[in-house]
């Protein structure tokens, strides 16, 4: 009997335990879903070919988005090779490097404690340090600045996320490179960093759909343009500003593009997102 | 493999073809690591040099006082430093179980034929920007949430007791609960995430073995793959805290900006973030600004303690 | 073929890109669409285009002084003593209207009166119900219900609350000691909203509030506005004509064109108020000149596009007063940077 008694208990423990993490999932589903079914509706009704091609308009005129697309890529894209290079590499010294010796483990542990404290600084603040040195000394707003508020808000989010994954890796997924007779910045390239790619990755996404929306960091730093621009040293335009600035204005046709705006920039992180899932399956099949 | 040499103990072998480049790509990585912490030093440094003379003249009072008057010049920071604090630990709440479940979900028992959606679309929730969950908040969550949870609440709520003083506000779907909800919802794609992607590194055989000897997936989950991936987790859960404590745009929408101590869960607050991201563009007293850059200079403060604290509380633990 | 394509493509965004953003302003959030407005009608004519970023009035005058843009702006004005400090001059670019609005089911657009003594006393929370008696008498025949009265204000820093907090100092003592005007106060009652929209949002989610607006998101939310008592002691409209009449007989006077329009004689609205450019006066390189041609250009064609708008035009001898203080103060080398044609 006491082992059916306990039989029944494990097996109500369990039902409830799927019952609560299925809830769970539907409950994110359907947060996302009214989410994005508001900015469907709002913003499929704006789009159209001039979205692509016109910069953003005063209100009642005609206009699209053009300028803070490119404005975006430009930035973003930027931002993200920068944070990336500095986040895999810092996430490998805390996982790989800071191990060796005494002297660096301590740095380690330092810099993996200041590394979190960055992951929650507001993004404004980083704009204002980086408007201290990137935008006064040259008395100029430049889209420079802004690419490097934006990979300051990334870089750490990708550097956590890489030490994570590489931790988890196996003893002797290390042991076989060094059996190899491969050096270490050869098993970490080769053997590790590909075995955590997907991990890597879903931290540079993470990083990406963070940076993507953020309005704050740029107001001091690129901040924003009313036509269309491709130099960085000039202030450029952003999509997420120009859905803040949009959204809360009173004229109709502005909320339209807000709307639109805000669509794009989910749409972008969805399918960048599916891409790169896409492209790391067929690089391990192969 | 013929150059393979015999070894004689574990840490002795001859230096590999290429070696000589492992000294700098060391450096490289350590660099890497440097430039992040020059980043924040520098941060840190310019916050306190902007906001030392708010802290200067108030001194201990920009900690104590509510009194936020920025005619007068007065500037006290504890309604700001107080709604951070409960706003950050509410959503956290909220968001810690649901971002756990979903990982469970998605790695245990999803169907495999929706795995991959479901966990695009968890990601695709950190992809909305955040004036969007904001707006989304204003205009449709916070009408919905007065009507259905803050009336039937306050009407609910007997006189004097705890209840009462907990839903005391105004009934307009803004304040510290609707604030933290919204922010738990932001920063749930970042735990789950994270955790979905840590589950998965638990070696298959492992859990199989665990399945093999009769366990349930409760069993699985909480004996096997949780202590495996403890300390790693702790990383998921700061990403989330990190977010719900910086997120500026979203949470002035919806947490009724005011500067007092938050009298209930209803009521309207502000956090430090919010503070600085409502003020800082029209501050023109210098005393003004300096005061939120104080502010932005204690929540780094209290990000240095949270997360003291948390690895004072999870540090011993080792993960397998 | 498509090296051509190419080339062609390359040199017009190259041509784009250089001409693009010649010149930048930032500051104040009020005016932002009427210069972007005007920006894109200048460009199509001239070419010149003029990149204008609503950062807040505070963030206006802090990027002037640190010469990151070739102007600033900001809706709060600055005093003669600080211009000279820094060696700035300012001038007024447009005006604009700020209105109460209220949420009391039954009641119409434009049928309440207030003065603006009641205001005030709403605001410091010293009225309490819409029944309030002071109300009643000012308001007959009008049915208001007996509510609480929950008032809305911005909770970020704005000049639409600079300029309402000035108008209730003039019109109540005792908000001007207890109170007074800035960007941001601390408020003695009420719940914030972000943004005209974020007052917007609240005032219509919550019955029996007050709170207020620019004249324009007044019009887009089709919120209920209520008439003030202007300083005849008439109740009137805010209306185009009102917020002109505010203008007409102000006195804008060099250097600094800082006047109160709020609570003029003559069916003025009451809450009126101008916004206002900041540029250096001694100029050492052509920036200056762009600016100043740009807002004479504005001057003379923008009028009607600014009323489009819901802003009001300045009236023609604040502009003539404005253009000759140009040439008078603004300079390089000692020599009058741009004098209007």
């Amino acid at each position: 009997m006491a082992v059916l008694d306990r039989r029944n208990r494990r097996q109500i423990a369990n039902t409830a335990f799927v019952t609560f993490s299925t809830t769970a999932a539907v409950i994110a589903i359907s947060a996302l879903t009214a989410i994005l079914y508001s900015l469907l509706v709002k913003g499929v009704s704006g789009l159209n070919l001039d979205i692509f091609l016109l910069s953003t308009p005063a209100p009642m005129s005609q206009g699209g988005l053009a300028n803070a697309i490119v404005g975006s890529l430009m930035l973003c894209g930027v931002a993200m090779v920068g944070a990336v290079i500095v986040g895999v590499l810092a996430g490998t010294f805390l996982a790989e490097y800071s191990g060796l010796s005494p002297a660096l483990n301590a740095y380690g542990s330092v810099v993996r404690f200041l590394n979190d404290v960055l992951l929650s600084a507001p993004s404004i603040l980083i704009g204002l340090f980086v408007y201290y040195i990137a935008v006064k000394p040259v008395h100029g707003f430049n889209g420079w600045a802004g690419a490097l508020a934006l990979g300051l808000i990334a870089a750490p989010v990708v550097t956590r996320t890489t030490e994570d994954v590489l931790k988890l890796q196996a003893k002797q997924l290390r042991e076989s490179g060094v059996a190899l007779g491969a050096p270490m910045w050869v098993t970490i390239q080769k053997v590790l960093w590909r075995a955590s790619s997907g991990g890597i990755l879903t931290g540079a996404l993470l990083a990406f759909a963070r940076i993507s929306g953020e309005t704050a960091p740029l107001l001091f730093t690129s901040l924003g343009n009313q036509f269309m621009n491709f130099d960085m040293s000039k202030p450029i335009s952003n999509l997420p500003a120009v859905i803040f600035q949009f959204g809360l204005s009173a004229y109709d046709d502005w909320q339209r593009l807000a709307w639109v705006g805000a669509l794009l920039i989910a749409f972008a992180v969805l399918s960048i997102n599916i891409l790169v899932r896409v492209l790391s399956q067929e690089q391990k099949r192969s | 493999m013929t150059a393979l040499p015999a070894t004689t103990g574990e840490t002795t072998r001859t230096r590999p073809a290429g070696a000589s480049f492992d000294p700098i790509f060391l450096g490289l990585c350590a660099a890497a690591a440097t430039l992040l912490l020059t980043a924040l030093a520098g941060i840190v440094v310019s916050l306190l040099i902007g906001g030392w003379p708010a802290l200067s003249h108030f001194k201990l009072a920009f900690f104590t006082s509510s009194e936020w008057d920025p005619v007068k010049d007065i500037y006290g920071g504890a309604g700001p430093i107080v709604g951070t604090l409960i706003t950050a630990l509410l959503s956290l709440v909220f968001a810690l179980p649901i971002a756990f479940g979903i990982a469970v979900f998605l790695v245990e028992f999803c169907p495999p034929l929706l795995r991959r959606p479901i966990g695009i679309a968890v990601e695709l929730l950190a992809g909305v920007p955040s004036i969007v969950y904001g707006m989304w908040g204003l205009f449709i969550f916070a009408p919905l949430f007065r009507d259905f949870v803050e009336f039937p609440l306050i009407t609910w709520a007997p006189p004097g007791s705890i209840w009462e003083k907990l839903f005391q506000g105004i009934p307009n779907g803004s304040g510290i609960l609707v604030a933290s909800i919204i922010l738990s919802v932001m920063i749930l794609p970042y735990i789950a995430a994270t955790l979905r992607e840590l589950f998965l590194t638990v070696p298959a055989k492992v859990r199989e073995s665990a399945y093999g000897v009769g366990c349930t997936t409760v069993e699985v989950v909480w004996s096997v793959t949780l202590p495996y991936v403890r300390r790693s987790a702790i990383g998921a859960v700061m990403l989330g805290l990190g977010r719900a404590l910086g997120e500026t745009m979203a949470v002035t929408f919806i947490i009724g900006n005011s500067h007092a101590f938050p009298k209930g869960l209803f009521d309207g607050g502000s956090t430090i973030a919010s503070t600085i991201a409502n003020e800082f563009a029209e501050a023109t007293s210098d005393m003004h600004t300096s005061a939120l850059i104080a502010l932005g200079f204690v929540l780094f403060v209290i990000t240095f303690a949270v997360l003291a604290i948390a690895r004072a509380f999870l540090g011993a633990s080792k993960h397998g | 073929m498509f090296k051509t394509v190419a080339v062609a493509l390359s040199a017009t965004l190259l041509a784009g890109a250089a001409s693009a953003g010649d010149i930048s302003g930032a500051g104040a959030t009020f005016p932002a669409p009427i210069y972007a407005k005007w920006a894109e009608a200048y460009k199509a004519q001239t070419g010149i285009g003029l990149n204008y970023q609503a950062i807040g009035s505070g963030g206006g005058i802090k990027q002037i002084t640190a010469k990151t843009v070739a102007f600033g702006a900001t809706d709060k004005p600055m005093t003669d003593e600080e211009l000279n400090k820094i060696g700035l001059m300012q001038f007024p670019s447009v005006m604009g209207g700020i209105l109460p609005v209220v949420n009391l089911p039954g009641v119409q657009p434009g049928q309440m009166k207030l003065t603006g003594e009641i205001i005030a006393d709403i605001f410091l929370g010293k009225i309490t119900k819409w029944n309030d008696p002071r109300i009643a008498a000012i308001n007959p025949g009008v049915r208001i219900p007996n509510w609480p009265v929950t008032v809305v204000h911005r909770s970020d820093g704005s000049g639409t609350t600079y300029v309402w907090t000035s108008y209730l100092s003039v019109k109540s003592a005792e908000w001007k000691s207890k109170i007074g005007a800035a960007t941001d106060v601390k408020w003695a009652v009420g719940q914030g909203g972000k943004g005209n929209d974020g007052i917007a949002a609240v005032v219509k989610q919550t019955p029996g509030s007050i709170g207020y607006v620019e004249y324009v998101f007044a019009h887009a939310n089709k919120l209920t506005h209520t008439q003030v008592q202007d300083h005849d002691g008439a109740f009137i409209q805010p209306e185009m004509e009102t917020f002109q009449n505010a203008a007409a007989r102000a006195s804008f006077k060099a250097p600094g064109f800082a006047t109160s329009l709020l609570d003029q004689p003559g069916n003025s609205w009451p809450i009126t108020s101008p916004t206002y450019i900041l540029v250096y006066k001694n100029q050492t390189n052509d920036d200056g000149a762009a600016v100043l041609s740009f807002f004479d250009w504005a001057y003379k064609n923008g009028d009607n596009l600014a009323r489009q708008l819901d802003y009001v035009p300045l009236p023609a001898n604040a502009k003539s007063a404005i253009r000759a203080a140009w040439s008078a103060n603004i300079t390089k080398g000692g020599k009058p940077v741009y004098v209007s044609k």
